[in-house]
């Protein structure tokens, strides 16, 4: 009798769900004996977290003033991982995008809101849609390897982004800290009520929605289902590859673009020293795990921006470093990926005379 | 000597230390990928390897059987910290192989997920770590060689862990081909089925490429945190692990271009360095994107036409290997 | 069955290799049932039949790439029993596959030695030597040091014989060898395994070409559909008798009524040149035509350029030179939207690689030619319900069985995909339809909804072009019959008047009943 892997041929509904669930148990289990070997108390930093996350309006709102950027920016990888574009870019596509529109903030300060955050989301777009066509172009006319480019990408806007904070663009009245002046308030996106949740999150919801429209009811949508899926049956069916290529590199990174400028307009008010955060490597993460259906990608980024709050919190209530939220990140990737083989294969037992 | 003398030999110096930790990363890399598996996730496994080989150092130095800080119980410390440096980074590696090899998990995917959880990891227990002053692998010339001039202080007045790297080169190019064990490593990244047909285990072959490159990437960490820049701060890697793998392209997976490559890019960064300490009028940020571009031209020129036979990746690189399907 | 190849057996040698009763079963097909195998020394032994029928099943078992269900394996009158190929190289059998087990970006002699290393360090210099020596025994001259890929085909074909030489093998097993050589490498090939033979090894030809199995081999063992049909002396044979033992009579399904075809070429194929893979062309000056209300059917072993011919005239394949007309209009660089916009409709060899998209459900796939046009779109948007209603519509029309509209195509039945493939190409009434192997792998309802279909679309006055393997099925369904050998048509004949043994003659490249061979 032996154990032997088969491919599996059908597809029972209950698999993916259960797969999923059982990789997070698994993944908490895990982040709990990794806690354990840090002397953390694992029971207490659980429940941490979802308080701090969860447990109170303001955590709640400040999960939601995160998972704005998450959400934008995996729905923006999520596009691109469909047609197999593999772009790590979006962290530098977020920064072009915020220095597009603070570009635009910057040179005309007394534009009314009304033109002013219009111009400022068209910039941003711009600035991302840019960073990620140069990709997009490479992959498709010279078959460059889009995860190196859009990675090197990355550093390039980060470094340029740091040289206008600490040089051209540095605030003169800011005693030298490499940040911009303060945007003026013409320039700031609407906050609701007390939290800091802002005009973002309708441009988030809108997109998600737009998304799953584009996806689901358009010709372009199903093209890149299609090319995703199978590129022989794409050319079968007289799709053009290289320009969707270029296409949805130009979306991936304008989205992108236009997480950074909400981060910008929403929250930060001016450019400065570590406006990235690691935003677009997180994105990666929720856009594999929602498996880039726009409408789970929310719910998922929901979920993370909640672990990165919690991770916060615990670190101000127990002392522990950041980056807990980063690692239990990384635990479940590797169940869900791990899962994923049952999805695809099923285990059965075969007579067999070896 | 004279000033210029000076310059070059700055240069070389600086060009070889920068470059030694790519270069470890990119020769682990080349050694998994000639077997036919991609590891994204060089980034976590340098991280991995600079935390754990740091504290290991420091568990070691106030630990009672070594407390005397006289300078050769500070190199025992020293390698043990070097030792699970490497074994760190070879038990990433060794989950990245279960999850490419085993679950057929999507590779590109499952290495970014080794860097995440890397990075996250050693945020998380390197707190503690942070600030601590600490001093590595002391220089130690080569006698004679280090004598000639010029190239000798560039090349020979460094720590024990970059003439490691120097041996590693010609020892990784022999043992990829000119021995039967690499022979077999590169036919598994080529044709797996030829070699599965002749007797080749493919997957215990896979798993052992993998972590050895896991473990030489742990070295590239333990480098970092032991002998470059001693101690340890968050995030430390700096996207090295990044830059390697584009080496590895551009090296054509080859050890010895990598060499080229690994040098090249650390020279980059010397010159960028002595550009900005002269003072010169271009910021330093827009220099130090200078690597990073390089490498997109590098690697656009890389795959592009007649280059591509010359330097074209292995094979069956990234994809899982399954007997049975017909 | 069994009777013939006791009679062969009972000449008075000791047979080198018995391969008794043996059975395997994959999913769904029995591949080999009941074989039973025979090699003598120093013999040359032909293994003939048709795709599917179970050579290369049979084979692989002998090389020990898979285990028989059933069965047992005499070598030298000793059972052994393989675990893996390297159990059987060690008994001194080699398999030089079809598609060559090589490593394209090493050596020569790194291919050589893979896995049979004498040493831990390689010594180039005189490993090269081992293997010039080993290539002047047996005449088979290779250079040690070229790369695989700048090799031709029959240089690599070398290379594999050699590495069965280096680990001894006293009987090699060639799986189709001459499937792409040119006709001198071919006599090349014959002259190395006589010279091999003569040294006392034993060899297995696996082939479906009856003109080289006649010129070749010593005895033939024949097989259809997983058993054997025969085990006889060449000398005791001819071509035409071989011919018959491979082609059979199945159960009787729909076949063509009288009705003549029209007088107008609804498409015209003239002069067409494709490039193939290494140089070889894929196809060499082909010219035909298709008239409306006929059905033209392409016979022909698996490739000699069908898949070449299929994806040219849909557009999916460069075409080097020649013209494809469309009821008189030229056609011939328009690409796979455009030409099914002009009334070419395509169901594929690949039903799930190239027509169907697995993962996507079947409403998606149905749209997959049309989804860009009116009802299917209007401006950039889907139109849902159209979609709906069409799939609903044929869904119905065709009776195909799927457990919801959602769930994914992946999972249906052969016979239903190929619904969904015929209702999706026809849907639009084409003037042409060209149908690759349509019957292949269904079971026998589903070849006889096939059968309908084709017949249908004959009547409505479409041109059918079908390409096939099964000769019983082109010569009920077909008109006209043509015969594809290397990329070239070897004939076309009426189907009414054209017998088994005929076509399959032209189709292993014999052009007349003597049996003399075709350029």
């Amino acid at each position: 009798m032996r154990l032997r892997l088969e491919k599996r041929l059908d597809d029972r509904w209950w698999i993916k769900p259960l797969v999923a669930l059982v990789s997070l148990m698994l993944a908490l289990i895990a982040g709990a004996l990794v806690m354990e070997c840090a002397s953390i108390p694992y029971y207490k930093a659980y429940i941490l977290m979802l308080e701090g996350a969860f447990g109170s309006v303001y955590g709640l709102s400040e999960t939601v003033v995160k998972a704005i950027p998450l959400m934008m920016l995996s729905l923006g990888i999520g596009i691109a991982f469909r047609m197999l574009l593999w772009n790590i870019g979006a962290e530098g596509q977020y920064c072009m995008g915020a220095v597009f529109s603070c570009a635009v903030a910057l040179a005309f300060p007394d534009f009314p809101m009304a033109v002013m955050i219009p111009l400022m989301i068209i910039a941003g777009f711009l600035g991302g849609a840019l960073w990620g066509a140069i990709a997009g172009a490479l992959k498709a006319f010279f078959d460059t390897n889009e995860i190196i480019t859009t990675l090197m990408m990355n550093y390039v806007a980060i470094y340029f982004l740091e040289f206008l904070v600490y040089g051209p663009w540095k605030d003169p009245t800011g005693y030298k800290f490499p940040m911009t002046a303060m945007l003026s308030p013409s320039s700031h996106f609407q906050q609701f009520g007390n939290t800091r949740i802002h005009l973002g999150i309708v441009i988030a919801l809108v997109l998600m929605t737009l998304f799953h429209i584009i996806l689901t009811r358009t010709r372009w949508g199903y093209e890149i289902r299609v090319a995703g899926e199978n590129r022989e049956a794409a050319r079968y069916a007289g799709i053009n590859i290289t320009r969707n290529i270029i296409l949805v590199m130009i979306i991936s990174g304008g989205i992108a673009g236009l997480a950074g400028t909400c981060e910008l307009a929403g929250i930060q008010h001016r450019l400065q020293h570590g406006f990235d955060l690691g935003y677009g490597y997180t994105a990666i993460i929720i856009a594999w795990l929602a498996r880039l259906n726009p409408i789970s990608t929310a719910i998922v980024s929901f979920f993370f921006a909640g672990l990165i709050v919690s991770g916060d919190h615990l670190q101000m209530s127990l002392g522990v470093g950041s980056g807990i939220a980063e690692m239990i990140q990384g635990i479940i990737l590797f169940f869900v990926l791990a899962g994923e083989l049952f999805l695809n294969y099923r285990l059965t037992f075969r007579k067999d005379r070896r | 000597m004279n000033h210029d003398d000076f310059l070059i030999v700055a240069i070389i110096a600086a060009a070889i230390r920068a470059g030694t930790p790519i270069l470890l990363a990119t020769l682990g890399e080349i050694i998994a990928e000639r077997a036919g598996v991609q590891n994204v996730g060089l980034e976590g496994m340098m991280l991995a390897g600079a935390l754990s080989g740091f504290a290991t150092y420091r568990a070691l130095l106030l630990h009672p059987w070594f407390c005397s800080a006289s300078e050769g119980n500070t190199l025992w410390c020293l390698l043990g910290g070097v030792t699970a440096a490497m074994f760190c980074g070879g038990l990433l590696a060794f989950t990245h192989a279960f999850l490419a090899i085993t679950t057929r998990a999507n590779q590109v995917v499952s290495g970014l997920a080794i860097t995440i959880f890397g990075a996250g990891v050693t945020s998380f227990i390197g707190k503690v770590f942070v600030g601590i002053p600490a001093t590595g692998f002391p220089n130690a010339p080569v006698p004679i060689l280090s004598a000639i001039p010029v190239i000798g202080p560039g090349l020979f007045n460094h720590n024990v862990l970059v003439y490691i790297s120097y041996l590693l080169v010609p020892l990784i190019w022999f043992y990829l081909f000119r021995t039967r064990a690499g022979l077999h490593l590169r036919s598994i990244g080529e044709n797996p089925r030829a070699a599965d047909v002749m007797g080749i285990n493919v997957a215990y072959s896979r798993y052992c490429a993998v972590v050895k490159g896991g473990m030489l990437c742990g070295l590239a960490g333990a480098y970092l945190s032991l002998a470059y820049t001693p101690g340890w701060t968050d995030q430390m890697s700096g996207g090295r692990g990044w830059i390697a793998i584009a080496i590895v392209i551009f090296s054509g997976w080859n050890p010895l271009r990598a060499a080229f490559g690994a040098y090249l890019f650390g020279g980059i960064s010397g010159i960028q360095m002595r550009i900005q300490a002269a003072g010169a009028l271009v910021p330093t940020n827009l220099l130090l994107m200078l690597p990073y571009i390089f490498t997109i031209v590098v690697l656009i020129i890389s795959t592009r036409g007649i280059m591509r036979r010359i330097v074209s990746p292995p094979a069956a690189l990234g994809l899982p290997y399954n007997r049975e399907e017909r | 069955m069994t009777s013939h190849s006791e009679e062969a057996m009972e000449l008075n040698e000791a047979c080198l290799l018995e391969m008794k009763g043996i059975i395997k079963r994959f999913p769904g097909i029995v591949a080999n049932d009941d074989v039973s195998f025979s090699l003598k020394e120093g013999e040359i032994h032909a293994l003939l039949g048709e795709n599917g029928a179970g050579k290369s099943t049979l084979m692989s078992i002998l090389a020990g790439l898979y285990l028989p269900d059933e069965g047992q394996i005499l070598l030298d009158g000793a059972p052994v029993f393989f675990q893996s190929p390297r159990d059987a190289l060690k008994k001194g059998i080699g398999m030089i596959y079809q598609h060559f087990m090589l490593v394209e970006a090493h050596t020569v002699a790194e291919n050589i030695i893979l896995g049979e290393e004498k040493s831990c360090i390689l010594n180039k210099s005189s490993i090269e030597e081992e293997i010039r020596c080993l290539s002047d025994d047996y005449q088979l001259s290779v250079k040690a040091d070229a790369k695989i890929w700048q090799l031709s085909v029959g240089e690599q074909q070398r290379v594999e014989i050699l590495k069965a030489l280096y680990r001894k093998a006293r009987i090699l097993i060639m799986d189709e060898p001459t499937a792409v050589l040119t006709p001198m490498e071919i006599r090349e090939l014959f002259r190395t395994l006589r010279l091999l033979t003569e040294a006392g090894n034993a060899i297995v030809f696996i082939s479906h070409k009856l003109d080289e199995v006649m010129e070749i081999a010593h005895r033939v063992t024949v097989m259809k559909s997983g058993r054997v049909a025969g085990t006889v002396a060449t000398s005791e044979t001819s071509a035409e008798h071989l011919a018959h033992m491979m082609v059979g009579r199945d159960i009787t399904l729909s076949r063509k009524t009288g009705e003549e075809p029209g007088e107008q070429a609804a498409i015209s194929v003239q002069s067409l040149c494709v490039k193939g893979e290494k140089g070889i062309p894929a196809l060499s000056e082909v010219s035909f035509e298709i008239r409306k209300g006929e059905i033209l059917g392409l016979a022909g072993v698996a490739g000699n350029g069908q898949k070449e011919l299929a994806a040219a005239m849909n557009g999916l394949v460069k075409i080097q030179s020649g013209t494809i007309s469309l009821l008189g209009q030229d056609v011939t660089d328009r690409n796979s939207r455009e030409l099914y916009e002009k009334g070419i409709a395509f169901i594929p060899e690949d039903r799930l690689g190239t027509g169907l998209v697995p993962n996507l459900d079947v409403e998606d796939n149905m749209i997959l030619r049309g989804y860009w046009r009116a009802p299917f779109s209007k401006g950039p948007f889907l139109q849902k319900n159209a979609i709906a209603d069409f799939s609903s519509r044929l869904i119905e029309e065709y009776s195909i069985k799927v457990p919801s509209r959602s769930s994914p195509v992946k999972s249906l039945s052969g016979g239903n995909l190929q619904k969904i493939l015929f209702s999706r190409e026809l849907a639009s009434e084409p003037m042409v339809l060209v149908a690759v192997h349509p019957t292949r792998g269904l079971d026998i309802g589903a070849v006889e909804f096939v059968r309908q279909k084709l017949l249908s679309e004959k009547k409505r006055g479409a041109a059918v072009f079908l390409i096939s393997e099964d000769l019983e099925e082109l010569l009920d369904l077909s008109d006209r019959v043509a015969v594809i050998f290397k990329g070239r048509f070897m004939g076309i004949r009426d189907a009414r008047t054209a017998t088994i043994d005929e076509i399959g003659l032209l189709m292993s490249g014999v052009c007349s009943e003597r049996g003399e061979p075709c350029v």
